[in-house]
């Protein structure tokens, strides 16, 4: 059996490695083409803040590590997927055959119509090799203007913020993280960023990126609001699309991403799709979309190898799940937290504490969550929604106190 | 044979001598706040339950992990954090469905049970019994991993 | 080491917390907790204050040991003058928030003043804010407890708070703390609600370090297995807790019943340790659900009860039904033999409000008892009690007035004064069980006769926790002594009063102390404490510390006299049992005591005594 993966981020890799314990004999392949040893993108922003250096960013830390398994590394792009012929063609001109494939091309990053970000000193935070970039320009007090606080953006923000930087932070959504925090939530953690000394502009658009005429600063960023704002590097983050143009032609249905069933196989039999590039099931809501987290990443890397491998295992949705330190403050979201259809919400504010939970139920069943400036057994609240339990009377305990949620855990689980 | 902590709430007194023992043995301190177990106490229930990782088989920790920080321990079956390569980014506290890992503010890196590398402080210093290390086959986790499989978005197999 | 030299002063008149050093010197002399606030407390005021005023101080003091892996290691005291008494208390409480405060980084706070409007402190580590109560006052300690957990969003937010009772001024008020572990006794309560503050709620993450970590373990370690191995603190207390004393006490003709006329209650068993572990008839469970433990406590004799759901004081009162701090010995003597109520329900219904609305269940029973005779006697009437009959026996009585007396209402204000002033109040002070104002518990002097020498020497009025004879009289520890014998217990009390005052000065509990001896502690006090720390500096520091209340109390306007006992111990003879037909012969210890202590005929420290104290 030939198996081939496109993409050596954490889905091709755990993948990878799930297909080997599942069958020693197989031949492996990942291709990946980026230059440097499987890493995680995850680890970037600790990378920029100078936690760790690049190899600390490293999947797998043993050297020898795929070969050791038998797992080829093909570092090249992938062009084409021909999914008659099972061959994929790649950059360099060569051909790869295969009986089953996996799809974990992961995405990219997106830019906004936006005159003047093909500039020089203008990055996405991505790759290491932008990262490197942005370490280049991104020295101690050097003017920095970050373009969206969505949930990259705002782990990036951390990392910047620690090398010191003149930090402005300018998000379109009327708040930071619109999409993993509700109002109350993302307006905290922008006072929360204020605060720390970063400008953070909600509601802000930018028109144009212009040189300094002045010449004090590399680029005037210009906001639909009338603003200029200096700025000696420029960050953009402002949204990732599923990797899925190389697979034009192949047959393989693409809506954002590749569709896949409950066993992660795209349309075209023998050919699974995992990670950031698929669009399977969401657990809360049953219908497709795609979750490009790091849970999800390696779940679903992991099933569709088992599927490939001929273990039939079934896929029971992603659960949409983040954690964010925004300078301090953590930050978490849980499924359905902008609340269910017809379901129940309860939530505790302390605002000048930052402190902030909200659960959100359908039924008796807890469906979502936020937190805010909470850190211990945060997990569990993955426990209570995705075990879809009953929570008799701990709904009402909940509603009158949703700090509660460990206690909640253990008197129903347990 | 492997060994695991076996915990029974009914003989918990709530005393955190466990919490404490832990605290110590990882951390050089006293201090309940630095444990990987923790005594929840239901006062109206009258009922105390010490709670830490089961080292379940699924080890969502470690399959969330984007930096190989959290790994098997050969000897022991323990899920531990490798501090050297955890870079701090909280995934494994959000993915973990019992909670169990949690991060320390203090060291900007996560902490959890490692079973003390096959002596575990917790289990020594229970004055009743509530929580003991014993054959991994007899232990009351069942249910939990029982329960693991419920929730599991990972793998349901079908025979 | 075993603190964080670091004291929070809390100014209530002006709202400032401030931090300050240790007096590592006084720490040095005084060990901690009681002994150490009681230096700071005789400092810092003038003892002749009115315990109400602005100029009396209230303080929160851990012990070196507390919050550390040695057993018991939950205790706190606070320390004031005393609004029962007048003279000073120290009351002695477990549960988890002392170690919280001492893992927050506090060794002790220092309030003093009195805040404009109701406030509370809260403790997050080094970030201390006190915050407006107003929407507290008039809560109890448990609906205080809730909000405050709701209102941080933290569930292990340690909460030690009054009641409405407290508030109310009810002078034996108590600081509640985890719900039901209190500081009892004085009146500390009521000062507390005097200076405005209704609670303290404390998160600390901090921990606790030791000076030699590894010779402390080992000598905890070794500690420990003796309590475990001991038929007391390794099976009595955590089958029983102190309940297993109730058929003990009866039997030997010392337990004190309706109002001390009796040395007998034969409703005895009905209300014993024994008894809640029974099933009811009415719904076949037992009172006792469980055991629970303070804060690092491998002993675990705390009760948890949960009531008969059908019982008269709680039907369709469901905040009632959950668990709850089940009856310890004295409170069940006091609400249950005091009184001659043999009703186990209706005493943990009673129970439970007084940590509901914190007030001390022994002066509160002592003080129905008597108001119990003087109802008897005609002189209180229908009309004072609002038409409830206070008979001997009624537990109708009882629970209405614990309630009444919980939020200082009706005739519970009149009760709410303790039984001193009620029994001058109704032309009796003769019908008072107290000695310089406090009640005494559970154990009659005329059949343990060295606890009439501990009731009427005690610094901070009656109490048998200043030197529990009866662990000797009764018990055999460390020795068996004659019960109804006088001889020797001069020394017997001395010598425990000494002992426990270094004991409650550590952070550990007195409660050990039926397994250890001080020679047990001073292991793990001198590996923890900075300096050396000989078994001779612990003893002289328990004498130090009681010559020093002593010198408190003096200042404050007590005397030899006070040193004395209600007329009806030395003079009504036991009716029954194996003490029948004896008064206690206090006489015949008191001059030998003063005599031991060093002090001259009229109970004042000598000179020599002073100097040698270092006092």
């Amino acid at each position: 059996m030939r198996y081939a993966i496109i993409g050596a981020g954490p889905t091709g890799v755990v993948a990878a490695e799930t297909l080997r314990r599942e069958d020693a004999q197989a031949e492996i392949v990942v291709v990946g083409g980026e230059p440097e040893p499987a890493y995680s993108r995850m680890a970037i922003p600790y990378l920029l803040a100078g936690q760790i250096e690049e190899a600390g960013t490293y999947l797998r830390h043993s050297p020898d590590h795929f070969d050791a398994l038998g797992i080829k590394c093909v570092r090249d792009w992938v062009k084409g997927v021909d999914s008659n012929t099972r061959r994929l063609s790649l950059h360099s001109g060569e051909t790869l055959a295969f009986d089953r494939l996996l799809v974990a091309s992961g995405s990219h990053p997106v830019k906004p119509p936006v005159s003047g970000l093909d500039q020089p000193a203008i990055h996405h935070c991505w790759t290491l090799q932008d990262a490197r970039d942005i370490a280049h320009y991104a020295a101690a007090g050097s003017r920095v203007v970050l373009m969206g606080a969505g949930f990259i953006g705002s782990i990036i923000m951390e990392a910047l913020a620690r090398r010191q930087v003149k930090l402005t932070v300018i998000e379109m959504g009327d708040r930071m993280v619109p999409r993993m925090m509700d109002q109350t939530a993302g307006n905290l953690i922008k006072r929360w960023c204020i605060a720390q000394g970063v400008d953070v502009r909600t509601s802000t658009e930018i028109r144009r990126v212009v040189p300094d005429p002045s010449g004090a600063s590399r680029y005037l960023v210009q906001t639909a609001q009338g603003g200029e704002i200096a700025a000696d590097l420029i960050v953009v983050a402002t949204g990732v699309r599923p990797n899925v143009e190389f697979l034009a032609g192949s047959g393989i249905e693409i809506r954002q991403g590749v569709v896949v069933d409950e066993y992660l196989q795209s349309s075209a039999v023998g050919i699974y799709a995992a990670g950031d590039v698929c669009e399977g099931f969401d657990w809360n809501t049953g219908k497709h979309s795609v979750h490009a987290i790091q849970p999800v990443a390696v779940e679903t890397g992991r099933l569709a190898a088992l599927n490939m491998s001929g273990c039939k295992v079934r896929y029971q949705g992603s659960l949409g799940m983040n954690v964010l330190d925004s300078l301090g403050l953590i930050s978490t979201s849980y499924g359905l937290w902008q609340g269910a259809d017809g379901g129940e919400a309860a939530q505790l504010l302390d605002e000048a504490n930052y402190r902030y939970i909200k659960l959100q139920f359908d039924g008796r069943r807890l469906v979502g969550a936020i937190t805010l400036g909470f850190t211990e057994h945060v997990g569990v609240l993955r426990g209570l929604i995705q075990s879809r339990i009953d929570l008799g009377d701990w709904k009402a305990r909940l509603t009158r106190d949703p700090s509660r949620v460990m206690e909640a855990y253990l008197a129903t689980i347990q | 044979m492997m060994r695991s902590l076996s915990i029974t709430p009914a003989k918990c007194t709530g005393c955190l001598q466990c919490e404490m023992a832990c605290s110590f043995e990882k951390e050089g301190v006293f201090n309940p706040a630095r444990s990987r177990i923790k005594v929840f106490l239901f006062e109206h229930e009258g009922r105390n339950v010490p709670y830490t990782c089961t080292q379940c088989a699924d080890a969502w920790c470690k399959n969330a992990c984007p930096t190989e920080a959290i790994q098997i321990n050969a000897v022991t079956g323990a899920k531990e954090v490798i501090n050297s390569l955890c870079v701090g980014c909280k995934v494994c506290t959000i993915a973990c469905p019992f909670g169990t890992v949690n991060y320390s503010h203090a060291t900007g890196k996560v902490i959890k049970c490692d079973l003390c590398g096959g002596d575990p402080a917790c289990a020594k210093a229970c004055p009743t019994e509530a929580i003991t290390f014993i054959d991994a086959d007899w232990t009351g986790y069942q249910k939990m991993r029982g329960w693991a499989e419920r929730t599991d978005t990972q793998s349901s197999a079908q025979a | 080491m075993g603190w964080h030299k670091k004291v929070l002063r809390v100014n209530l008149t002006d709202g400032s917390c401030t931090a300050e050093a240790l007096n590592m010197q006084w720490a040095a002399e005084y060990l901690g907790q009681r002994g150490l606030a009681t230096k700071y407390l005789l400092e810092e005021i003038d003892p002749q204050v009115d315990p109400l005023s602005p100029e009396n101080k209230l303080i929160f003091a851990t012990g070196p040991l507390t919050g550390t892996m040695a057993s018991t290691s939950g205790r706190y005291s606070v320390v004031t003058k005393g609004a029962l008494t007048g003279a000073i208390a120290c009351s002695n409480s477990g549960g988890y928030f002392g170690a919280e405060l001492k893992f927050a980084g506090w060794d002790m706070i220092i309030f003093e003043g009195r805040a404009l409007s109701p406030v509370y402190l809260l403790i997050q580590d080094d970030r201390v804010e006190l915050l407006p109560a107003d929407d507290l006052w008039g809560k109890s300690v448990w609906e205080t407890d809730e909000i405050l957990h709701r209102r941080h969003q933290d569930p292990q937010l340690r909460i030690s708070a009054i009641g409405q009772s407290g508030e109310a001024g009810v002078l034996f008020a108590c600081v509640v703390n985890d719900l039901h572990r209190a500081a009892g006794r004085s009146g500390v309560g009521t000062v507390m609600g005097s200076k405005n503050l209704k609670a303290i709620a404390v998160r600390g993450t901090r921990g606790v370090q030791v000076k030699d970590p590894i010779r402390f373990m080992n000598a905890v370690n070794e500690k420990k297995r003796i309590l475990a191995e001991n038929a007391v603190t390794g099976q009595g207390l955590p089958t029983y807790g102190t309940q297993v004393l109730m058929n003990v006490i009866n039997e030997v003709g010392a337990l004190p019943s309706k109002n001390a006329n009796d040395v007998q209650f034969d409703g005895a068993s009905r209300i014993s340790g024994e008894a809640m572990h029974q099933p009811r008839a009415s719904d076949g469970k037992p009172n006792l659900i469980a055991n629970k433990a303070c804060f690092g406590c491998t002993i675990a004799c705390g009760r948890i009860s949960k009531m008969d759901q059908t019982h008269f004081a709680v039907v369709n009162r469901p905040e009632y039904w959950g668990a709850s701090g089940g009856l310890e010995y004295e409170a069940a003597w006091a609400l249950g033999a005091a009184t001659g109520v043999d009703d186990l329900e209706a005493l943990t219904f009673a129970n439970f409000v007084c940590n509901e609305q914190a007030f001390d269940p022994i002066t509160f029973g002592s003080t129905l008892g008597a108001a119990m005779e003087l109802y008897g006697m005609g002189l209180i009437t229908d009309a004072d009690t609002g038409g409830i009959a206070l008979n001997f026996g009624s537990a109708e009585a009882l629970t209405k007035m614990a309630e009444l007396v919980g939020r200082g209402e009706g005739f519970g204000k009149v009760l709410g004064l303790g039984s001193k002033r009620l029994c001058e109040k109704y032309g009796h002070p003769e019908l008072s069980m107290s000695v310089k104002g406090q009640e005494f518990p559970a154990y009659d002097p005329r059949g343990i006769q060295g606890m009439g020498l501990t009731y009427a020497t005690s610094n901070r009025g009656a109490c048998h926790l200043r030197s529990y004879t009866v662990a000797s009289e009764i018990l055999g520890i460390p020795e068996k002594t004659d019960p109804l014998a006088t001889e020797g217990k001069a020394g017997l009390v001395k010598a425990f009063q000494d002992a426990t005052a270094a004991v409650d000065s550590t952070g550990l509990c007195l409660f050990t102390t039926f397994a250890w001896s001080l020679d047990d502690f001073q292991p793990q006090v001198d590996a923890a404490c900075d300096g050396e720390w000989s078994l001779e500096r612990l003893s002289e520091v328990g004498e130090r510390i009681w010559n020093m209340e002593r010198q408190f109390n003096l200042a404050a306007g007590f005397t030899g006299k006070d040193d004395t006992l209600p007329k009806r111990l030395l003079k009504d003879a036991a009716k029954s049992g194996p003490a029948k037909g004896r008064v206690n012969g206090l006489e015949q210890m008191l001059p030998e005591y003063y005599q031991l202590r060093g002090w001259d005929e009229s109970g004042v420290p000598t000179r020599e005594t002073l100097s040698r104290l270092g006092l």
